[in-house]
């Protein structure tokens, strides 16, 4: 999963063709932490087919306030640039697989 | 079929890793299935000052990861697997995950905790990760310099609301309650009075929630006077309680009508080899602690029935030989006496009779499963079979007929 912050997310999301996917984590939420590692599964399965990236919300609050994430863990998918969809709180893989499906 | 395990524990909050690390150092193969990683609510609380032992500053994460440890250390194993179904009626139960797996188990101790409630405001759905949150530690660092509002004047409510302060430029707590009146502890309510950044409304409830893609204001409603007022805010926390996580149990075990699990002092569900620890429990006080306390009961308890479970088999039910089951307790004279009069009758059958005890003081299962109501009283069992019962005053003329027949037709 290629690390994105203030200095290289639009060119890795806002500016990248196909399919990305942000988790927005912070290194105080639990959950996220518990949900990371499968997340990076997914990153290998889906190589090729989509872009993984996570962000660390605690060191770029004002960008993950800029993508209208105020809540963790938040799993953010966007397609050409713009955001097609969200999964927020309460988010497990299998709901992060099944949209990866719905949007590849 | 995964191999047996002498006990499954469903949930690996601390009642779940507290039986964990009861029922391994007995020596009993130990599994906990835990959707995610343990800890439970009590993971994502963050000051958690109350805990005996670990004095302020004690962090809720790191405490339950010293838990989860603990219960490794002695040889639990902790799996990432969601139940979904249980068959708990037979000997032994079968328990079934999302994953598609089954585990196997003589005892389930159900220790699936609750969640937080929610109350079904406008915007709360539409809002959840856009400002409105159930978690302070996840989510707290967002509001750095914002303003957030609290729901709820519990001990939760007001800890976390103190905990956001560190964050937070204001923190607006909404009271259902007149002024000055909290439903929490007396230190956190005098530490929170204190604290320059706290805000109070009083007699009101949350109304609704409003923004444009984010949480941007609340509609406040004064319960004494109607009114609705509107109050600019980045964030809004809820703590108003939990919901027990017990959907998956229904009908598998007794639920009282919020959806609590019944249980005796022994954390006995309705179901015989079936415990349950935690907060999903009925109980008086939801704590850490308490959680705690119940997964070391309901651990030590299952270790008792195993092993009472385990002697009946060896010795009444696998036995080649007649056996009386002497049914009696402590506390009532006449059993004690008759007792007594048993052993003499089986002396004088020597090794072709066998006689078995059963303090129903300590073990009221065995009885209860055989209909036992009158202290003292025999069953008769012969190659596993009970034969005969034979209730109150027991005398020699009744038994030794029964115990004749038994070993002529040998």
């Amino acid at each position: 999963m290629i690390e994105v912050d203030k200095t290289n997310f639009e060119d890795e999301v806002l500016k990248a063709e196909g399919l990305v996917v942000v988790d927005f984590w912070s290194p105080k939420c639990e959950p996220c932490k518990e949900l990371m590692p499968h997340v990076a599964k997914l990153a290998e399965k889906y190589q090729g087919k989509a872009k993984f990236c996570k962000l660390d919300t605690a060191a770029n609050r004002r960008l993950a306030i800029s993508q209208k994430v105020l809540g963790l863990p938040t799993i953010a998918f966007y397609k050409n640039g713009e955001k097609v969809a969200e999964l927020t709180q309460e988010v497990t893989v299998e709901d992060v697989e099944a949209k990866l499906n719905e949007l590849v | 079929m995964s191999e047996l395990y002498d006990i499954i524990i469903v949930g690996g909050g601390p009642a779940g890793l507290a039986a964990g690390i009861y029922g391994s150092r007995s020596r009993l193969k130990t599994v906990i299935l835990q959707k995610g990683s343990p800890g439970g609510q009590a993971a994502t609380t963050e000051e958690l000052e109350n805990y005996p032992g670990f004095p302020r500053g004690t962090k809720g994460p790191e405490l339950m990861k010293a838990m989860a440890d603990h219960a490794i250390s002695f040889g639990t194993e902790i799996l990432n697997e969601e139940v979904v179904d249980l068959d708990l009626d037979g000997e032994i139960k079968v328990v079934k995950t999302r994953s598609g797996k089954e585990y196997q188990s003589k005892i389930v101790i159900l220790a699936p905790g609750a969640s937080p409630r929610t109350l079904n405001i406008k915007g709360e759905q539409e809002f959840r990760g856009k400002g409105v949150s159930y978690c302070a530690t996840c989510d707290a660092d967002f509001f750095e310099d914002l303003d957030v509002v609290v729901v709820g004047n519990g001990d939760a409510a007001i800890e976390e609301a103190i905990y956001l302060t560190k964050f937070a430029e204001t923190v607006t707590i909404i009271v259902i309650h007149d002024e000055g009146i909290l439903d929490c502890n007396k230190v956190s309510a005098e530490k929170a009075f204190a604290n320059p950044k706290i805000k109070w409304v009083w007699n009101s409830v949350l109304e609704e929630i409003q923004g444009d893609g984010i949480v941007e204001r609340v509609l406040i409603k004064n319960i004494k006077t109607g009114e609705i007022s509107e109050l600019e805010t980045n964030g809004v926390f809820f703590f108003v309680g939990t919901v027990p996580n017990t959907e998956f149990l229904k009908g598998k075990v007794k639920l009282d009508d919020r959806g609590y699990i019944i249980t005796n002092d022994k954390m006995e569900t309705s179901v015989p080899g079936v415990y349950a620890a935690g907060d999903a429990r009925v109980k008086y006080l939801r704590q850490v602690i308490t959680a705690a306390s119940d997964g070391a009961i309901a651990a030590f308890a299952a270790e008792k029935y195993l092993a009472e479970e385990e002697t009946f088999k060896e010795q009444v039910l696998k036995a080649e030989k007649p056996v009386m089951v002497a049914f009696w307790s402590p506390q009532v004279e006449e059993s004690i006496a008759a007792i007594a009069k048993l052993e003499s009758i089986a002396g004088k059958f020597g090794e072709s009779v066998k006689l078995v005890k059963v303090d129903t003081y300590r073990n009221q299962r065995v009885a209860s499963r055989y209909g036992i109501k009158e202290i003292p009283s025999l069953l008769l069992f012969n190659r596993g079979e009970a034969i005969a019962k034979i209730a109150g005053s027991l005398n020699e003329e009744m038994i030794v007929p029964y115990l004749n027949a038994l070993i002529t037709t040998e």
